[in-house]
């Protein structure tokens, strides 16, 4: 079986994946992950996932190319320049 | 805290120390190749303070008591100093049979009138709870297996055999020491 382990550096900071421990049943993975992930004091916590337990998720439909839906795709900065220009504060800062 | 009964358990955890450590690169599966060395490396260290508080009491170093005594002075037990490479039902047998033991052992110690020696005993024993849950979870695994069960009845009895060392035991030592005695007057 493969755990998937995401660690903690700092409490309150988002867990992130560290990387993956093979073990024959949650036990043996609870104990390689804090052997290979947290020995250290590198973390502060781990979450040891079963990979089957994650769902991945790689397919993201746009078909009609809605950009502003993305950041990239709505620009502010000539809109704000257009907007200052015309409260007549373009040139504050 | 008698320096001899401190120099039992250190010269038992440097010994199972190493002959854990001949695991190392060719354990069953990679995870456990991490993990057992990990344990090894802990029992040394914990041989290395052990040793410490030894040596302050006999005048001496450390490095002097793990490797300038004579094969005869090692007060180790049969054991800890058994070859098992490759059996590993029964590395695991020994593993827990020596886990099972070491915790009454720094328990004990844990009470002892010498502060410094109660304090690294409570230390030891924060590590040592990982290793035996670690012998626990292998002893849960293979429990139905005969040949481990063949292997605890087999080791058992020799626990705390401390009457006579392995018949090799001069060549271990020969092997342990060598590097520190290749170079006449080497402060390493």
């Amino acid at each position: 079986m493969i755990y998937e382990v995401f660690r903690q550096e700092r409490k309150g900071q988002p867990f992130q994946h560290a990387g993956s421990v093979e073990a024959p049943n949650e036990d043996f993975a609870d104990w390689y992950a804090r052997e290979q992930y947290g020995r250290r004091g590198e973390s502060v916590a781990l979450w040891v996932v079963p990979r089957e337990a994650v769902h991945e998720i790689g397919e993201f439909i746009d078909e009609l190319e809605r950009n502003y839906h993305r950041v990239d795709g709505y620009p502010l900065k000539e809109k704000l320049k257009e907007a200052r220009e015309r409260a007549g504060t373009a040139g504050d800062r | 805290m008698n320096a001899q009964a401190l120099l039992e358990i250190a010269d038992d955890e440097l010994i199972l120390g190493w002959r854990n450590s001949e695991w190392t690169g060719i354990a069953p599966f990679l995870e456990e190749d991490v993990a057992f060395s990990s344990i090894a490396q802990n029992e040394i260290g914990h041989a290395r303070a052990l040793y410490e508080i030894a040596a302050r009491d006999l005048g001496t170093t450390a490095d002097e008591l793990a490797f300038d005594r004579r094969p005869e002075e090692y007060r180790s037990s049969t054991f800890v100093e058994l070859r098992l490479v490759p059996d590993w039902a029964k590395t695991i047998a020994r593993h827990w049979l020596y886990e099972q033991a070491d915790e009454q052992r720094i328990k004990a110690l844990m009470e002892s009138d010498d502060p410094e020696v109660a304090g690294l005993a409570a230390k030891i024993d924060r590590e040592e709870t990982y290793h035996r849950m670690h012998a626990q979870m292998w002893f849960d695994r293979l429990q139905d297996e005969p040949r481990f069960l063949a292997a605890l009845d087999e080791l058992r009895p020799l626990v705390d055999r401390r009457r006579e060392h392995i018949p090799d035991f001069a060549e271990f030592w020969e092997e342990m020491t060598v590097v520190r005695r290749s170079v006449a007057g080497a402060t390493w």
